[in-house]
């Protein structure tokens, strides 16, 4: 499978000459393999994924990990979406009460967007998925609740034997008082369990962390315990805070790579870096 | 080794964090965690008694009606929400670890995740001061 990333900034798009190297735009991940085409979240990076799309493609999976503005707010400029002859499937978690359909409504309506979810022309399907096992062609699919406020769900995609998985926001810290001592107790480790290639949430720096706790997301070395005790091959620390410009991230991961126990593989996510997983 | 689900993760985080006796249990009734205040009341330590299945936290604490009856395992407050699926509350009599009769207040609730998942029940129970 090949992975692009199209926006790996957490929490605002925030663009600028001293952010040039990463990028500015939030989250949005493609994964192609044959004709499939799996999108994950709809940060502001999805803009531009829709103008280059294949055009030879007729088939789009968007896999939403919640609803927070940052992962939705390009849905309504994704191009595809306007192309009554694409399929397009958008998966997303169940929350208590309201239904996935009603809540993405609330975005595709005015004041915040013009036009409504009914009036696209792809008419995509809507499709709630919870701590699920799905299949989307080749690839079997396993989504699961994890720890960031509002219903959020963490991804684990497979093909064949390679797995990827993808958890953007998450604060896995927070739900366990030994962290990351037990496996059993921590939140989202049966998704990322020996994975090829994670995508896990790194906004903060531990200092800046100890005043955010429970705001549902991982400082660089909480992320890196989470990858460590997952056992999975590569990490690609992501949702960079949109404070942090190219060379504070470059301090921080300089940080994080010296004082790391295991010498794991680990990169900054970038925007426009592509992966091969085979 | 899987991990469990956010919901029971983050129960057994919040009751880690009380000061009121807690027991976590599956949706077969195995108890996952009870916590410090609970190894008070029970006599036992988590780290050593590790979870337990139903007939044996329910029957391990010989819990007895006012009149010295032994309650039956489905008259347990915590039992009964797991049938239920709905709050129960309880009084009875316990013999804990250390040989001691307590009289104990139980309430106990489902734990229902989104959307609608039955993924266990929470008990929280203190000494009854009604003796």
């Amino acid at each position: 499978m090949k992975i692009r990333i199209w926006g790996c900034r957490g929490s605002l798009p925030s663009p600028g000459p001293e952010k040039n190297i990463f990028g500015g735009n939030t989250s949005c991940v493609q994964i192609t393999h044959n004709k499939t085409c799996i999108i994950l979240d709809g940060g502001s990076g999805i803009q531009r994924l829709g103008i280059g799309i294949d055009q030879s493609i007729t088939k789009i999976d968007i896999l939403l990990t919640h609803l927070h503005i940052d992962h939705i707010m390009g849905l309504g400029f994704f191009q595809p979406f306007y192309n009554p002859n694409i399929t397009i499937n958008i998966w997303g978690p169940s929350a208590s009460k309201e239904g996935l359909q009603q809540r993405l409504r609330r975005y595709f309506s005015p004041p915040i967007f013009p036009v409504q979810l009914k009036e696209l022309p792809s008419k995509p399907n809507i499709i709630e998925i919870n701590s699920s096992q799905f299949e989307i062609d080749d690839f079997k699919i396993t989504s699961e609740y994890v720890c960031h406020p509002g219903p959020t769900v963490g991804y684990r995609l497979q093909l064949g034997d390679t797995v990827f998985t993808y958890i953007p926001d998450h604060e896995p810290a927070l739900g366990a008082s030994d962290y990351p001592n037990n496996p059993e107790w921590t939140s989202g480790y049966s998704l990322a369990k020996d994975a090829d290639l994670l995508i896990h949430d790194a906004q903060y720096k531990t200092s800046e962390y100890t005043s955010r706790v429970g705001w549902g997301h991982s400082s660089f070395a909480d992320a890196v315990k989470f990858a460590e005790l997952t056992k999975v091959k590569k990490m690609l620390l992501f949702h960079h805070d949109p404070l942090h410009t190219d060379e504070t991230l470059k301090e921080l991961f300089a940080e994080i790579y010296r004082d790391q126990h295991q010498k794991l593989e680990l990169e900054l996510a970038q925007e426009g870096n592509i992966y091969f997983l085979t | 080794m899987s991990s469990q689900q956010i919901e029971l993760i983050l129960s057994r985080q919040l009751a880690d964090s009380l000061s009121i006796p807690v027991f976590l249990v599956d949706t077969n009734g195995t108890l996952l965690f009870y916590n410090e205040p609970a190894e008070e009341i029970l006599g036992m330590r988590y780290e050593e008694t590790g979870s337990m299945p139903p007939e044996e936290w329910s029957t391990k604490f010989q819990p007895q009606s006012n009149d010295g009856k032994i309650l039956d395992p489905s008259e347990l407050p915590l039992v009964q929400t797991l049938k239920e699926k709905t709050p129960s509350h309880g009084e009875f009599w316990i013999k804990s670890m250390n040989g001691e009769m307590l009289k104990i207040s139980v309430t106990s609730y489902p734990i229902i995740g989104r959307p609608s998942r039955f993924l266990g029940a929470v008990a929280l129970f203190w000494k009854s001061s009604n003796t």
